[in-house]
């Protein structure tokens, strides 16, 4: 037993440790890399096909080219919900337990892996369909380019909202636990909810995830209304990222209090 | 060495493990033995912190659950058979848990080497049979080369070969010096496997005694836990009938 004990190294397993084995999780899933070559697939495809159809040059055709942005979003979020789930659905959180008992350590590694994994993907995605969206202009229709006002931006920050929304998911995910029933839920609270909200306020609208998405995000200039217009502004693009930006830090936290004191 | 200490649990008004209280030492294999329902699984859960006691607490090593400063390095764990998602590969579920304790990559191999699956290290999980799957847990319990192992039900799904074979491993684990903690309701098998034994009931304690010892006043040990369970054991079949010769009141039932 003392002989047994004193092989033990000096240090403890950390986060640095913990990240590294939700990394080797995360990559050594095919469902992983399907999921991510379909998101940024579909988000260029529909830039390309937006492309396509423009006819007049007039619109914010950097949006235009980000039109695939809010589709591919729904997989990033049930992609962050599924890497929380799939370890209850398949009894692997009993030996990820086992091998990292301090729950808040393990939500935050793989927080940071998934985050940072959806963030570099969705960067792909942005960047790549912002490109691809612009080659398909036709019509005369000259494409945009990163250095005009707000283009650069509205690129970058659609990317982020990749990681930022795949962390509502994951933290959703924590909190649900069951797979169905978690996607469910971020759908819902993604994609369902705002089409019931944005149709009776437009005040509350704009603080939803999918609506500063689309309307804070990847616009070069926040929508907003004709003068004396009786509707609402949307929130301004950093406005919008740090609001999304809460909505990952509160769905983490939430999920996180329960995931520590629940039953695994 | 695995310390219990009043440890209790309950879900709504039914207490699964009350009050349990008492050591697993090293240099022996240890048998946690019960009726289905007693107890035992939950108590594994408790000590190995996947649910949170509401009273009294385990040591592992003189330490508490997260306190350990390299978990899988200080207690090895098998649960139910399935504790790995199907689609990795068993080498790629291993190489993830030994990441998280810094074990060396090559340990990963070793491991499979030791319970036959070295042939099967690029096979998806998923595809795995109940004693393969059985075996890439005992690899996982085995992967940081623990003083102390804590096994439910480790022979289920293995076949004649596979149950020997994991009796002789769990011996000369217990023969190096470490503390080895084995469930089952086999007693068969307890009994060609366990030195010492913790027999529970309805989540309390009811024998906590070597074999030799339990076996002693009974013809055999499947006697003697009978006999030790039966006050406690939730549900009842029924006997056979009693014959003619016995008293009335028995012959009632």
């Amino acid at each position: 037993m003392t002989a047994l004990a004193a092989r033990l190294p000096a240090g403890r397993y950390g986060f640095r440790h913990v990240a590294r084995m939700e990394w080797i999780k995360l990559r050594s899933l095919r469902s992983t890399w399907w999921t991510l070559v379909i998101t940024v697939a579909g988000a260029i495809a529909i830039g390309v096909a937006v492309g396509i159809n423009t006819r007049n040059g007039s619109g914010d055709l950097t949006n235009n080219a980000l039109a695939g942005i809010i589709p591919a979003l729904v997989l990033t979020s049930v992609l962050g919900v599924l890497t929380m789930t799939n370890e209850y659905s398949s009894g692997m959180i009993r030996s990820t337990l086992a091998a990292a008992p301090s729950r808040p350590l393990l939500l935050a590694a793989k927080a940071a892996v998934f985050g940072a994994t959806a963030l570099v993907v969705g960067e792909a995605a942005s960047f790549i369909s912002f490109f691809a969206g612009g080659a398909a202009l036709s019509h005369g229709i000259a494409a945009p380019t990163l250095g005009e006002p707000g283009v650069l931006r509205a690129v970058l920050l659609s990317g982020a909202s990749f990681g930022l929304v795949g962390l509502i998911g994951l933290g959703l995910g924590a909190m649900v636990r069951h797979s169905a029933a978690a996607c469910a839920a971020v759908v819902g609270v993604l994609y369902v909810a705002p089409a019931m909200i944005g149709g009776v306020s437009h005040s509350v609208a704009r603080y939803l995830p999918i609506f500063i998405v689309g309307n804070s995000l990847s616009t070069t200039k926040p929508q907003s209304c004709a003068p004396g217009a009786a509707c609402v502004h949307s929130l301004s693009a950093w406005a919008g990222l740090g609001v999304i930006a809460l909505y990952a830090v509160a769905a983490l936290a939430i999920g996180g209090w329960l995931f520590a004191r629940r039953d695994a | 060495m695995i310390e219990v200490r009043d440890l209790t649990k309950r879900y709504g008004p039914t207490v699964a493990v009350d009050a349990l209280s008492f050591d697993v030492r090293p240099g022996a294999v240890t048998g946690f033995l019960g009726a289905n329902g007693s107890g035992k699984s939950t108590t594994m859960r408790l000590i190995l912190g996947l649910d949170r006691p509401d009273a009294g607490q385990a040591r592992i090593g003189g330490r508490r659950l997260r306190d350990l400063r390299w978990p899988l390095r200080e207690v090895g764990s098998l649960l139910e058979a399935r504790a790995f998602h199907p689609g990795r590969t068993a080498r790629d579920h291993l190489a993830a848990l030994a990441a998280s304790n810094d074990i060396a990559r090559r340990r990963v191999d070793d491991v499979l080497g030791l319970v036959g699956l070295a042939g099967a290290a690029r096979r998806r999980a998923g595809t795995f049979s109940l004693g393969m799957g059985q075996r890439l847990g005992i690899a996982a319990a085995l992967l940081g080369d623990p003083p102390v192992l804590l096994l439910d039900e480790p022979v289920n799904g293995l076949d004649p070969a596979g149950i020997r074979w994991i009796r002789d491993l769990l011996r000369s684990l217990a023969a190096q010096g470490r503390a080895v903690f084995v469930s089952s309701h086999l007693i068969s098998e307890m009994a060609l496997l366990a030195e010492h034994l913790v027999v529970i009931g309805q989540g309390r304690l009811l024998a906590d005694t070597s074999v030799a010892q339990m076996s002693a006043g009974a013809s055999s040990l499947e006697e003697a836990f009978l006999a030790l369970t039966e006050p406690s054991t939730e549900y009842r079949t029924a006997r056979p009938a009693p014959a003619p010769a016995t008293s009335a009141r028995e012959g009632r039932s």
